[in-house]
């Protein structure tokens, strides 16, 4: 019987690297393809030899319920959740979800936005408004990138591509190699729609020139 | 090898991996994908059973046979299993017997966030609490071989955060270990009085043996820093602690009951002040507190809700940050575009039912704008207290209520309060939302779809012979596609004296293909807002011009074609649409 199965780290693996550690929060709403995004950003980040860590929540928040995932990669990552004002990127599938999670963004931190409004049931029924000046307040927070992912998606001929499309806007802000994407792609996306997955990708990296 | 796995993976992978052979659960957010990935390895017997109690009796009469059998549920499935597991803490194991209990600090998904470590104290079984997914990998395959060792179920206790996190986890190869073969042994298996006088002594020395293991465990351990500030913590409070205090020296606890008390003496010796950081309950601070040792723990560090390094930071805060947060309409779930609850609770509210609710999907139900359920307890207790309710004010309230639940939680523990009204005279409607799947948790089998958790094909045990089985003389099975044959059916259940049972059947939207979206006229739409009353996401409201009323538009990319909101339009201004091109894009 062996109960003390390997686990000793050496104490320099307990050191975080909290300063060289990225921290990057997508959000939207529940059936838009987050969690799809994130893990293909997870898995390049990991071919790339980084320590990973990733947060979601299932259940009730994927019924068109607001969603955000955190994603953490560095040398050595403890918490999989991000500490508000410490994101370095909003990718945000939709704009009052970035409103609602930009108090994770650092001061220097960069905003990307789906340039699309989605009301939620409460501003359907009247029983709330959609906030009306929310571009100008989302312009105060910093830098800000608005991308019209769907129009995009829609050339590609298919609206679930918006994911990978903003995706591709992200990377052009990584070093990481587009071998690292490509696999990342490959690994999490069903066999057919692969290359539709690549195209979109590289669209989404155009956008961002 | 290393792969990125979430918690729930990496429980699945460790089961794999200890040479596991038997698995059942019952699904519930945010256990459900340790079944899922256990699915994935064919070498493990693995089944979805139709509650959580009778998960953890297969498992643990699998274990009688010397194989390594788990089973998982969410926080609140453990109540239910509560009581084959604290027997099984008398009679003890013959394989190892590994509970997963997945809690949901937060209640992403869940009617309470109770802090299920209570539980392994008071069953006397040991606990786990792994921190990252490596460690949910490695403590699952150490539960095994601790439950084989000290012939006791050890109970795996995840958080949310450990079950949908995603880390770097190193793979190991699966050990076989085949079953012995069952021998008879009543002195422990038979739990008759005689014998569980003698088992209770056997488990208080236990737990005594397991204490002096706690203290050698190498993942019981102090992480030496900074002694001004020692903490003390155990699962992903730990992760969250290390972030907020780089500097400090830790003492991470893994096997957290029983804990290791001299280890603690030791490390509070060596630091000046002590926190205790933990999610949930003040337990290890209870126990820590209970050896003569004084901490910081509760008395700053919030226990409702899900902790977060930013709560943690904010907690031994000086300054208190006023929250500036603007005020941002809430986006909770809906039902989907297509859904055939929804037309059901449409004529409920239209009705003006009463309404005793259960868990699932349907549970939106009770939202804005159908706002058609009125109490949610547990699962199962929709018809129990629709029961009680008209026996408190007489059969006259069973005509203006019903209990509604979903086929899945009907399976789950829906027939014995079934079986109770019609043996104890009853007169209530119970309605069975019935789409063929177990929805919320991700679209897992169950009996009435006759499908098996690996996908074959398992015999199908219809709801509608259920109801007749237990003695239900009025049973109706409809479609609820039509609002006009909904509402009939429910006048029609609703006059029968005695039980009646009213099968709306329809699979979840999210297993068809859509149909052609519908389309509003512009022509035709007069604003009346009828349409926005059913609560699609399909459906919103525009300006085409200032001075008019908002017209109803429909999102031809959400649209599932189902054509309720066409049914309840008294303009005739939805219509299917000719070709979905021409149309806007919101």
């Amino acid at each position: 019987m062996h109960l003390r199965r390997d686990c000793a780290l050496s104490n320099d693996q307990y050191s975080g690297d909290g300063v060289n550690t990225k921290n990057i929060v997508i959000c939207g709403v529940g059936g838009q393809g987050i969690i799809l995004a994130s893990n293909v950003l997870c898995t390049a980040a990991f071919a790339e030899g980084n320590d990973v860590k990733k947060s979601e929540v299932h259940g009730m928040a994927q019924r068109g319920g607001s969603v955000i995932t955190h994603v953490r990669f560095g040398r050595k990552v403890y918490s999989p959740l991000i500490e508000q004002g410490t994101a370095d990127f909003i990718l945000a599938f939709e704009k009052l979800e970035a409103l609602r999670y930009l108090r994770y963004v650092k001061p220097e931190g960069m905003i990307i936005v789906n340039d699309r409004e989605i009301p939620p049931m409460s501003v359907l029924i009247g029983a709330a408004e959609y906030p009306q000046d929310i571009n100008r307040k989302l312009k105060r927070r910093g830098k800000i990138l608005f991308v019209d992912a769907n129009e995009r998606a829609l050339e590609l001929g298919n609206i679930r591509t918006v994911n990978i499309i903003l995706l591709g806007v992200l990377s052009r802000f990584m070093d990481f190699e587009k071998s690292s994407w490509d696999r990342a792609i490959q690994e999490n996306v069903k066999a057919k729609y692969v290359d539709l997955n690549i195209v979109a990708f590289e669209k989404g990296k155009e956008i961002a020139v | 090898m290393k792969s990125l796995l979430s918690g729930n993976g990496a429980v699945a992978r460790g089961a794999w991996e200890a040479g596991c052979r038997v698995a059942a659960a019952y699904p519930g957010t945010p256990s459900t994908e340790i079944l899922e990935n256990i699915i994935t390895y064919p070498e493990i017997s693995a089944e979805w059973a139709v509650n959580e109690k009778v998960a953890l009796e297969v498992a643990a009469g699998a274990c009688f046979s010397g194989v390594r059998a788990i089973t998982a549920m969410k926080h609140v499935g453990l109540n239910v299993a509560a009581d084959p597991f604290f027997t099984m803490s008398y009679s003890g194991v013959t394989g190892g017997f590994v509970v997963v209990s997945a809690d949901d600090p937060g209640m992403w998904s869940s009617q309470n966030e109770q802090d299920n470590r209570h539980y392994g104290r008071h069953a006397k079984v040991p606990i786990f609490e792994p921190s990252d997914s490596n460690e949910a990998k490695i403590f699952t395959q150490l539960a095994f071989d601790i439950s084989e060792t000290f012939d006791t179920p050890v109970l795996l206790r995840l958080t949310t955060r450990i079950c949908h996190s995603t880390c770097v986890v190193e793979l190991g190869r699966r050990t076989e270990f085949p079953p012995k073969g069952y021998a008879k042994d009543t002195k422990k298996r038979l739990a008759l009085p005689a014998h569980a006088r003698r088992l209770h002594v056997i488990i208080e020395g236990r737990l005594k043996k397991l204490a002096a293991f706690s203290e050698t465990f190498p993942h019981n351990r102090i992480e030496w820093g900074e002694k001004n500030l020692g903490i003390i913590t155990s699962g992903i409070s730990y992760q969250y602690a290390r972030d907020v205090w780089p500097d400090a020296s830790f003492l991470k606890l893994s096997l957290t009951h029983p804990i290791p008390e001299n280890l603690i003496k030791k490390f509070a010796r060596a630091v000046k002040k002590i926190f205790v950081v933990e999610e949930g309950d003040a337990i290890l601070e209870t126990e820590v507190k209970a050896l003569g040792i004084k901490v910081v723990g509760k008395d700053r560090i919030p226990s409702c809700g899900e902790l977060t390094p930013d709560i943690l930071r904010r907690s031994f805060s000086r300054k208190q940050k006023k929250e500036t947060q603007q005020h941002i309409p809430a986006r909770p779930p809906v039902l989907c575009p297509g859904c055939p609850h929804r037309p059901v609770f449409h004529i409920m509210k239209k009705l003006k039912l009463a309404v005793i609710g259960d868990i699932g999907c349907y549970t939106l139900g009770a939202l804005p704008p159908l706002s058609s359920m009125d109490t949610c307890i547990c699962m199962g207790a929709s018809v129990t207290n629709a029961h009680g309710l008209e026996k408190a004010l007489g059969a006259d309230f069973g005509k203006k209520a019903v209990a509604i639940l979903g086929d899945s939680t009907f399976y789950h523990s829906g027939i014995t309060g079934l079986v109770n009204a019609v043996y104890n005279k009853g007169h209530l409607t119970l309605v069975i939302v019935d789409n063929y799947t177990t929805a919320m948790t991700g679209h897992q089998p169950h009996p009435g779809t006759g499908k098996l958790a690996h996908g074959d094909r398992g015999i199908r045990v219809p709801p509608e012979q259920i109801a007749r089985g237990c003695g239900v003389e009025y049973v109706n099975v409809v479609n609820p596609d039509n609002l006009e044959d909904v509402e009939a059916a429910f006048k029609e259940a609703l006059a029968h004296d005695g039980v009646s049972v009213l099968i709306f059947r329809r699979p979840c939207a999210l297993l068809l293909k859509p149909k052609t979206p519908y389309y509003v006229d512009p022509e035709l739409c007069k604003g009346c807002e009828l349409c926005m009353q059913i609560g699609c996401p399909a459906l919103s409201l525009r300006h085409p011009d200032e001075r008019k009323k908002p017209l109803a538009v429909i999102d031809p990319t959400l649209c599932f074609g189902c054509g309720l909101c066409a049914q309840v339009c008294t303009c005739d201004a939805i219509v299917l649409s000719a070709t979905t091109s021409t149309q806007e894009t919101v």
